[in-house]
């Protein structure tokens, strides 16, 4: 128990919760159209990361998140800028930008000397989860010494604070998102601008980056981030449930993925764990090839709507009494 | 750094760097030239996608040769394994949107980061095998050119010559394509068939440049050269080869680069040499590019302040000729009439009387009269805003401010043949108000009391 504590419990939490913010944040991506936006940010706030990493010289968020979202008003006013220039369609003047500006932050990294300390290109592409321990831990009563818990790695923190201003904001703009999500136009009539809701998600979304960096890296963020709303699109069409799925999804992704690369070949005496980072995207996969398949807009449930419609009785609408 | 850069550039570090820096040249070029129809065609991020899907592939085929006992290092059976991944892939996101329940870009950002999450998986259990080489498995994620061995730059060269000659053979289908698909089908080309080609030709590109570039950013030597050529020019036939030359010398460049500074990931110092290649152009193109635009945005709204001026000083003339009225303007009248801003104020005076347009007034010392040339410029200004006040009163219907307002817009874009129109158009159905007068045509009437810029 106390080296599940120590060597597991800080990077499972850390899996779990970097899953359940993008995975919320996801929804919004999903229900304005932007997923693009996710592959875009996750990648452009790189350089950010590294240049915020480089100036303090530490792990901790404030200078991180703040290099991250220059990077991303960086990378959206560029993408503007090219689209007008060049007048070539979203995607394209998105590759050129967010290509480019990934490539200086690999460059950034190596110049830098940032490689020296904590941050490298494994971490870019698959995360650190490995390198969340709790040394401090004894036993189970450390989860309540305070001593202890403040020993506790402040990654996962990090991440928690970040899940938690998600569902504040989440739970303060509950009706103005659905607006804006099912009926933008009408949502603009009404005053409550779409930009505003834009920009909302620019920052939620490379506050996200940064948190989810040292669990999944920020390739892998895309899954975390684009997964688990999809997984719920294709299950429901009900708003609530929407969250509601992606969050059972998020939970599942992060929690699945790190037990079946790191504890069961732990439990089954094998010397090397798969990575874990990797494994989460691969469940997301497995959960998203079920709820295609299986969810009631897939072949099965085309099927099953079809034999109902087959066998079961005519309903005629009787005439409503006046 | 200097003297190891140079002798890289020069090919002259040896028969195996030479070796590799063509065939890395030799993928530059086909990338540039394939991405522009990767890229006209709307398929930057599908491309992406299929990239980052190789690595299960290419992992795969290295625990499968490990298996069988091949040579795990065999760069064609890795290539083979990346492309039927990204092939695969290609054929997931067409799957996960035929539904109607997932647009296509979440399906593309699904298949990128579930495909390469596998792939990261799948590498992992190639570093518990106890067989050689898994090392060299990372070079296909970031590109490592250093180490390449001259078979392996042999196969990527004829592989992407092969993609530009294909390229080449192509063109003028691949073009009607990209431009007009529904055209291309009436003139009976096969279009299904050269969209299939075009994804084959994307996705050997991709395979090719797995190597040196890395899968993470291959996209960015497709997207990025032929970004850069369409700035420079419109034309698809200078596009495909500027594109190519470009992709090439980025190539060349960045692997020259990254022999001179070891520690570089490959692919990104070529990337972001294409990158300032493309900055450049941005910023420099002489029509596309940034400084020309402002440059034609300055010249626009500096002829359009000195054409209220011309017509301001044209009505104030017109206004003086009747008895008891109006004296010469002064520069601060016309100024606030045109509704010039403080720079505009500062050059335009200059610049009027340079051209010859306006002199100082005899009459009042800081007063401006309109020389004859400045007069008939004037007298042709005011023409065409009245003629296009008229037409949009009489064609448009609109209202005398509305169409003075409307007319002012238009006006200082619209080109002379356009305005001809007009007058050919209000000669046939409206001839009333083409009566000549002093200016060609009368003024609408006194329903513009006001007539400032």
């Amino acid at each position: 128990m106390t080296e599940f504590l120590r060597l597991d419990l800080a990077a499972l939490l850390a899996a779990v919760l970097a899953c359940l913010a993008c995975g919320l944040i996801g929804n919004l991506l999903l229900l304005t159209r932007q997923s693009l936006l996710g592959d875009a940010i996750s990648h452009a706030v790189l350089p950010g990361i590294v240049l915020g990493f480089w100036a303090s010289g530490s792990r901790a968020a404030p200078p991180l998140v703040a290099g991250a979202m220059a990077a991303a008003v960086t990378a959206a006013l560029l993408i503007a800028l090219v689209r007008r220039l060049t007048r070539l369609e979203p995607g394209a003047a998105m590759g050129v930008v967010f290509s480019g500006m990934f490539a200086l932050g690999l460059v950034l990294i190596e110049v830098t000397g940032a490689r020296a300390v904590d941050l490298d290109v494994d971490c870019v592409l698959y995360g650190q989860l490995e390198a969340l321990i709790w040394p401090a831990a004894e036993g189970l009563g450390s989860l309540l010494d305070p001593a202890a818990l403040a020993e506790f790695p402040a990654e996962v923190k990090t991440l928690a604070a970040i899940l938690a201003l998600t569902l504040g904001l989440l739970a303060l703009l509950w009706k103005e998102l659905r607006l804006v999500a099912f009926d933008p136009d009408f949502a603009r009539t009404i005053g409550f601008a779409p930009r505003l809701v834009s920009v909302l998600v620019l920052v939620l979304v490379s506050a996200a980056c940064v948190a989810a960096f040292w669990a999944v890296g920020s390739i892998l963020v895309i899954a975390a981030l684009v997964a688990p709303a999809a997984i719920a699109r294709l299950l429901t069409n009900d708003y609530a449930a929407q969250f509601a799925i992606s969050a059972l999804a998020a939970v599942a992704m992060g929690g699945g993925g790190y037990w079946a690369a790191v504890l069961v070949p732990d439990a089954l005496g094998l010397g090397h764990g798969l990575n874990a980072a990797g494994m989460m995207a691969v469940v997301a996969g497995l959960l998203l090839a079920g709820a295609c398949l299986l969810g009631p807009f897939g072949p099965a449930g085309r099927a099953r709507r079809r034999a109902a419609v087959a066998v079961g009785p005519v309903r005629v609408p009787a005439p409503a009494a006046e | 750094m200097n003297g190891a850069l140079l002798e890289a550039l020069l090919f002259a570090g040896g028969y195996n760097a030479a070796v590799v820096a063509l065939g890395c040249a030799a993928f530059g070029l086909a990338a540039g030239a394939v991405g522009c129809f990767v890229l006209l065609r709307g398929r930057a991020l599908i491309a992406d996608a299929a990239a980052h899907a190789t690595l299960p592939g290419v992992a795969g085929a290295f625990i499968l040769a490990a298996a069988m006992g091949w040579d795990a290092r065999s760069l064609p059976l890795l290539l083979a394994g990346g492309a039927v991944t990204a092939g695969l892939a290609v054929l997931v996101v067409s799957a996960l949107t035929r539904g109607g329940r997932l647009r296509d870009d979440a399906a593309m950002a699904l298949v990128l980061s579930i495909g390469f999450g596998l792939g990261v998986v799948l590498v992992s259990v190639v570093q518990s095998l106890a067989v050689g080489g898994q090392a060299g498995l990372k070079s296909f994620i970031l590109g490592q050119a250093a180490g390449m061995r001259a078979s392996d730059a042999q196969l990527i060269g004829a592989l992407a010559a092969l993609s530009a000659l294909l390229v080449a053979v192509l063109f003028k289908p691949l073009a009607a394509l990209c431009f007009d698909r529904d055209f291309a089908a009436a003139v009976g080309l096969p279009v299904r068939t050269l969209d299939l080609g075009l994804l084959a030709l994307m996705l050997a590109v991709t395979v090719t440049g797995l190597r040196a570039v890395g899968l993470v950013l291959v996209v960015a030597l497709m997207v990025i050269p032929a970004a850069t050529a369409r700035l420079a020019t419109e034309r698809l036939e200078v596009m495909v080869p500027l594109a190519g030359a470009l992709g090439a010398f980025a190539a060349w460049f960045g692997v020259a680069l990254s022999a001179a500074l070891p520690n570089l990931p490959t692919g990104a110092t070529i990337a972001l040499v294409a990158c300032g290649v493309f900055a450049l152009a941005l910023a420099f193109a002489p029509r596309r590019g940034a400084l020309a635009f402002a440059w034609r945005q300055a010249r626009l709204s500096l002829a359009v302040a000195r054409d209220h001026a011309l017509r301001a000083a044209l009505e104030q003339a017109e206004a003086a000729a009747a008895p008891g009225r109006g004296a010469p303007l002064t520069w601060a009248e016309i100024g606030r009439g045109a509704g010039w801003t403080a720079w505009q104020r500062a050059v335009l005076p200059r610049w009027m009387r340079a051209s010859g347009l306006v002199a100082q007034d005899p009459r009042r010392g800081d007063g401006v009269t309109l020389t004859p040339a400045g007069l008939a410029a004037a007298r042709e200004l005011t023409r065409r805003h009245r003629l296009w006040e008229h037409y949009m009163q009489a064609a448009g219907g609109l209202a005398p401010a509305a169409a003075h307002r409307l007319a002012d817009q238009v006006e200082h874009t619209l080109p002379p043949e356009v305005a001809r129109e007009a007058e050919a158009w209000l000669s046939r159905h409206d001839p009333g108000r083409l009566r000549p007068d002093d200016v060609g045509l009368p003024r609408p009437g006194e329903a513009i009391p006001e007539r400032r810029g």
